[in-house]
């Protein structure tokens, strides 16, 4: 039973890490953009709403109805006035910026709020639990969480594939210059793709910050769960992304309960294991 | 009107041979440290050059071969780990043990270049980032090195390296010189060999170069191999000059990855003049504004930001584009025959 438990706990922890990925998978089908700052956008959103939450004395997730809209506007300004300049055929120059960024904004939080390990209080919903068999109690938290990244894959797949907007990004991302052509302004398109990318990553930093204690050096770790979680559900299919946080997700629980020295190090040796037996992933959907 | 007959390709020009001079009389200066220089210059001297030649080798990576690695701390790591365990269970001299610490980075990245080369562009930067944080992980769980903790080298092993603490300082100082100019010299030496215009040639168009008969794979396999190999020696000798080893000091990202990128995004990637002047700029901010803490580093994410956005060749770059100078003689040039004169 205590096998039972972990497996699921896994499967539900994977619904974080496929929030993680999510952005990080739109944005690179939108623009082949790899954000390495992705991780630390994570955890500037739960520092955020730490401040709301604090400084407003409001619920967490309520201050999620600041803290979305602030991340998109972030996201699209950041767009608009960096990122778009370091696109191109070269990879370099988008990788080295959002590295740099990704520096920046880990020492400027470092700054500003210390070390110091933080974490959201969301009250009694944190300790609630569901009793699914006698021996089977699920939390509540996870549950939700697990609940709203599927929401939040569904909502995206919708965007991509049924609205206008995602009728947009879909023609930049097979062909720039046509789009451009055909009356799109690239740069905002691509401005409102970050945007939506950090929408989503707003709502991963509250859960994140609800769900375990957080401080401004985390941020590359969750880079790296959200990139397997991609790379393990393959490239450019957002419900293979949360089979891949799923997975990974088991895998961590597994390790975990093997030994909790090899949580982590299980989930890397399965995405190694994918790597070489599946390089383009579970679900592969577009051509890299 | 010019018949071919009477141009010449070279590569040397007087700057290079300037230039050559001037670093053989510094290198002869440097030699000699322990002999003027006070301990805390040495050690500062010795952690310059082990810098220098990690930003030389991630500059051939990311600069010539595409391959924009986040993750070469791994083989620091590693080799840092390797020197420990040679000298602790084999009872190999530790100077000894630097070299087979390269060896066993080496093959160690035989096997992790099957499995990543599989992943192109960004994808690849982030898999590696994986491989070093899972040699991390793997490394915090052997509990003979101290497992999460570290250990440092026995004393034993040490005081074998030299005779009193002075001799042994000015072994190890020696052996990062070493270290630094073997880099230096492997990759001049590639570069003017057969592989250095293939490697030009797929860092400036992959597609090109391939239809010109350059393996592309097996090109990039053996830079990154002998990159990595070297790379496992710097962190030999880092971890030998600290005499104390742990998981979060030898793969931190911070210290082996993010400082060497903005060596060379500074000094100007893709050339081997490049990391030596971002080495110099590197160390005259560190030494000013190191005091500072998190907003010295958050300067230095701005500065390179800036640089890649307004200026991505760098420094040297910036130099180059204005004087057409170069210190390595690398870049053919035609020259008349006769007169000896640019055409």
């Amino acid at each position: 039973m205590e096998w039972v438990n972990a497996v699921i706990q896994g499967i539900l922890l994977g619904g974080l890490y496929a929030l993680f990925a999510a952005g990080l998978s739109l944005i690179f089908g939108v623009m082949r953009l790899v954000n390495i700052a992705h991780g630390d956008l994570i955890v500037l959103a739960a520092y955020i709403a730490l401040t709301i939450a604090t400084t407003l004395g409001l619920n967490p997730f309520l201050a999620l109805l600041i803290v979305i809209p602030v991340m998109a506007g972030l996201g699209y300004g950041l767009q608009r006035m960096v990122l778009n300049q370091t696109l191109g055929d070269d990879i370099l120059p988008p990788l080295l910026v959002t590295f740099g960024l990704s520096i920046i904004i880990q020492n400027g939080l470092l700054v500003l709020y210390t070390a110091d390990p933080q974490k959201l209080s969301a009250g009694p919903i944190e300790v609630a639990s569901l009793t699914i068999a006698p021996n089977l109690t699920l939390g509540v938290l996870p549950i939700l969480m697990f609940a709203v990244a599927v929401a939040v894959i569904a909502g995206l797949q919708w965007v991509f594939y049924r609205s206008a907007l995602g009728r947009a990004f879909r023609a930049v991302s097979d062909n720039q210059d046509v789009a451009q052509l055909m009356g799109l302004n690239k740069a905002h398109i691509f401005g409102l793709a970050m945007a939506l990318s950090l929408a989503v990553v707003g709502i991963a930093g509250v859960f994140l910050g609800i769900r375990t204690s957080f401080d401004p050096t985390i941020g590359s770790g969750r880079l790296i769960f959200g990139f397997e979680a991609v790379i393990i559900g393959g490239l450019g299919n957002l419900w293979g992304t949360l089979a891949g946080g799923v997975i990974l997700g088991v895998a961590q629980a597994i390790g975990a309960q093997i030994n909790p020295g090899w949580q982590v190090l299980a989930g890397h040796i399965v995405f190694l294991v994918v790597l070489a037996i599946r390089p383009r992933g579970l679900f592969p959907r577009i051509e890299q | 009107m010019i018949r071919a007959s009477e141009i010449s390709i070279v590569q040397s020009s007087r700057a290079a041979w300037i230039a050559g001079l001037v670093g053989l009389l510094l290198l002869l200066a440097l030699l000699a440290a322990p002999y003027w220089a006070g301990r805390a210059d040495m050690r500062l001297l010795s952690e310059i050059y082990l810098y220098l030649a990690l930003a030389c080798l991630w500059n051939i990576l990311a600069g010539y071969a595409g391959l924009v690695s986040v993750g070469q701390h791994a083989y620091v790591g590693l080799g840092g780990y390797m020197l420990f365990a040679l000298a602790m269970f084999g009872g190999i001299n530790p100077l000894v043990a630097i070299p087979l610490a390269g060896l066993i980075g080496g093959v160690a990245s035989m096997l992790v270049a099957v499995l990543i080369f599989r992943l192109s562009g960004a994808y690849f930067a982030i898999g590696t980032w994986v491989v070093a944080e899972t040699f991390r992980l793997s490394f915090a769980q052997v509990s003979a090195l101290g497992g999460g903790s570290g250990t440092s080298l026995p004393a034993g092993i040490v005081t074998a390296i030299g005779d009193g603490r002075d001799g042994r300082e000015a072994i190890i100082y020696w052996g990062s010189l070493g270290i630094a100019v073997l880099v230096l010299a492997a990759i001049f030496l590639l570069l003017r060999s057969r592989q250095g215009p293939a490697l030009k040639a797929i860092r400036d168009n992959e597609l090109a170069a391939r239809s010109l008969g350059i393996d592309i794979w097996r090109s990039k396999f053996i830079i990154y191999v002998g990159a990595s190999t070297l790379t496992a020696m710097v962190g030999a000798a880092i971890f030998l000059q600290k005499l104390r080893i742990s998981p979060d000091a030898a793969f931190s990202v911070n210290d082996w990855t993010a400082f060497v990128i903005f060596i060379v995004v500074i000094g100007g990637i893709g050339t081997l003049e490049g990391p030596i002047i971002g080495t110099i700029v590197f160390f005259l901010l560190r030494e000013t504004l190191a005091d500072l803490g998190p907003s010295y580093q958050l300067i230095l994410g701005l500065v390179a930001i800036v640089v890649m956005l307004r200026a991505p060749q760098g420094l040297w770059g910036f130099v180059r584009s204005h004087y057409r100078i170069e210190l390595f003689p690398l870049t053919p040039r035609a020259i008349d025959s006769q007169s000896k004169k640019d055409i």
